[in-house]
């Protein structure tokens, strides 16, 4: 059993035309038994940056704690938000401090740089940073994801396209994931609004 | 976290090892240790006539799965000076940018452009020091004001000097073209190809190794002032999207793949079941006759 498979998630972002959404399960289990269907992996950085976690659970909530305690640092001190390629550096840092005994967690880092382009951004356990330019997934239904994403996605969607392509790709792959499901979370961010969603999925 | 500071402050840097025991507990129970992204690979370098050419592939993987079909493998370590990185994709990635940071340190603190053998000498000693365990293999090269270099970095910190090298899990491939079609005083034309060559030949043999071709060539000009490198970018791009699938009912156009070979087989009716009329190749247990 790995360790990723304890908890089970479901993690993606994807960009779209001068915006981007993020989506994960809602289940969280101790391997085969469900114990919460309303687990938020996602959580907001500031308004135009968003952070999800998957993995061992306890690890997520430990590195969303120091994630969310540097970042208020920073804005004491520089008095302005962090830019979501320096929070990816900051969380591939973190992560990389403890290269030899890691947080068993990838994070998927989503936000608006400047220019309201769409940022986002994966890194493995130990915090090699994988910037991509369509989606980027995570969990334990990766695998799944990689390929729903791949076949549906298109470049430059409309926030509404996105949100549909997204909700799409993310359940057909957590209905082919048993550890990862029970609906869906989904944050739409545009420059100027950010919308969130749960969506009703299969319940098994 | 020491009992003193209620607050856990920001700590000075390098590794921390407190979550060693844990987890070490944990794979005393049985549980699998993650898979870590490598960057599988097949880097190259060698010195041609004015310089140096790196190459290097593009896919990322974890496990068998490919996390980035496009990923950079070469490394930005000064203004002259490029390195690949094959392994563990976090330690290649950390290992660089940290001697990249330490030299440019240096250029403020001496007012001279970098030489290749400082940044060997920074590699070589943070890998050695730790025995290994930064999984990190690079080849670097670079012109500076003693002629172009090209060297190579294996994890536990030994390294080698050479005309022409090779690292990664397509190395191999890459090598034999290397040995078979290197000669010295290459121009630059056959020197890119040269590289593309063995960079494909990794690619197409090693499984670890795919998508796209990076070239950087590194030059010096003039007065002994090295040239900018010359990021050639993608020379050799096997990936290409040409797949539109709209599942999503908002309308788009769905284009269809033209097959490369088709061949059919004809079935003959069987009595009481009805096929379609068109060729298609079933096997059912009630076949009599198949004619092809």
């Amino acid at each position: 059993m790995s360790i990723f498979e304890y908890n089970g998630s479901a993690l993606v972002a994807m960009v779209g035309k001068n915006c981007f959404a993020i989506a994960s399960d809602r289940r969280l289990g101790v391997q085969l038994q469900t114990i919460a269907t309303d687990f938020q992996r996602i959580s907001k950085v500031h308004d135009r940056l968003f952070i999800g976690l998957s993995g061992l659970a306890t690890d997520a909530q430990t590195l969303h704690q120091r994630l969310m305690f540097r970042h208020k640092l920073y804005q004491l001190r520089e008095e302005r938000d962090m830019k979501p390629e320096t929070f990816a550096s900051l969380v591939s840092a973190l992560l990389y401090e403890k290269r030899f005994g890691p947080y068993f967690c990838q994070p998927v880092i989503a936000g608006l740089s400047d220019d309201d382009k769409p940022f986002i951004c994966t890194t493995d356990s130990i915090g090699a940073k994988e910037l991509a330019k369509d989606f980027v997934v995570a969990g334990t239904a990766g695998d799944s994801l990689y390929g729903a994403c791949e076949a549906m996605f298109k470049p430059d969607m409309e926030p509404e396209e996105l949100f549909e392509t997204l909700s799409q790709a993310l359940l057909a792959s957590v209905d082919r994931d048993c550890l990862s499901g029970w609906g869906g979370h989904i944050y739409i961010v545009t420059p100027t609004e950010v919308k969130e969603c749960t969506l009703k999925g299969r319940m098994d | 976290m020491s009992s003193s500071s209620i607050v856990e402050a920001p700590p000075k840097g390098g590794f921390s090892f407190d979550l060693c025991k844990r987890n070490e507990m944990l794979s005393g129970k049985g549980v699998k240790h993650p898979n870590y992204r490598k960057t599988g690979t097949t880097i190259v370098g060698l010195i041609f006539q004015d310089g140096v050419i790196l190459g290097a592939d593009t896919r990322a993987t974890s496990g068998p799965i490919v996390c980035d079909k496009n990923c950079e493998k070469i490394h930005f370590m000064a203004p002259n000076i490029y390195c690949c990185g094959a392994g563990t994709a976090a330690d290649t990635e950390s290992v660089t940018d940290m001697v990249s940071s330490q030299l440019q340190l240096h250029r403020y603190h001496t007012g001279r452009e970098s030489r290749v053998i400082t940044a060997l000498t920074l590699l070589k000693k943070h890998l050695f020091n730790y025995q290994g365990h930064i999984s990190a293999a690079l080849v670097l090269g670079g012109v500076d004001c003693t002629g172009p270099h090209l060297h190579t970095i294996y994890p536990h910190g030994s390294t080698d000097t050479l005309p022409f090298a090779t690292m990664g899990s397509g190395s191999l491939a890459a090598m034999a073209v290397f040995e078979s079609k290197y000669k010295e005083g290459l121009n630059k034309k056959e020197g890119i190809k040269l590289v593309t060559e063995a960079i494909c030949s990794g690619i197409f043999n090693d499984l670890g190794s795919g998508s796209n071709v990076d070239v950087c060539v590194i030059t010096k000009v003039g007065k002994l002032l090295p040239d900018i490198f010359q990021f050639l970018g993608r020379s050799f791009s096997l990936y290409q999207f040409n797949f539109v699938l709209n599942g999503c009912g908002t309308g788009g156009k769905r284009i269809h793949e033209k097959p490369l070979k088709t061949q059919s087989t004809h079935i003959r009716q069987c009595e009481g079941i009805h096929l379609p009329q068109e060729d298609r190749l079933v096997s059912l247990s009630l076949l009599q006759q198949i004619s092809i």
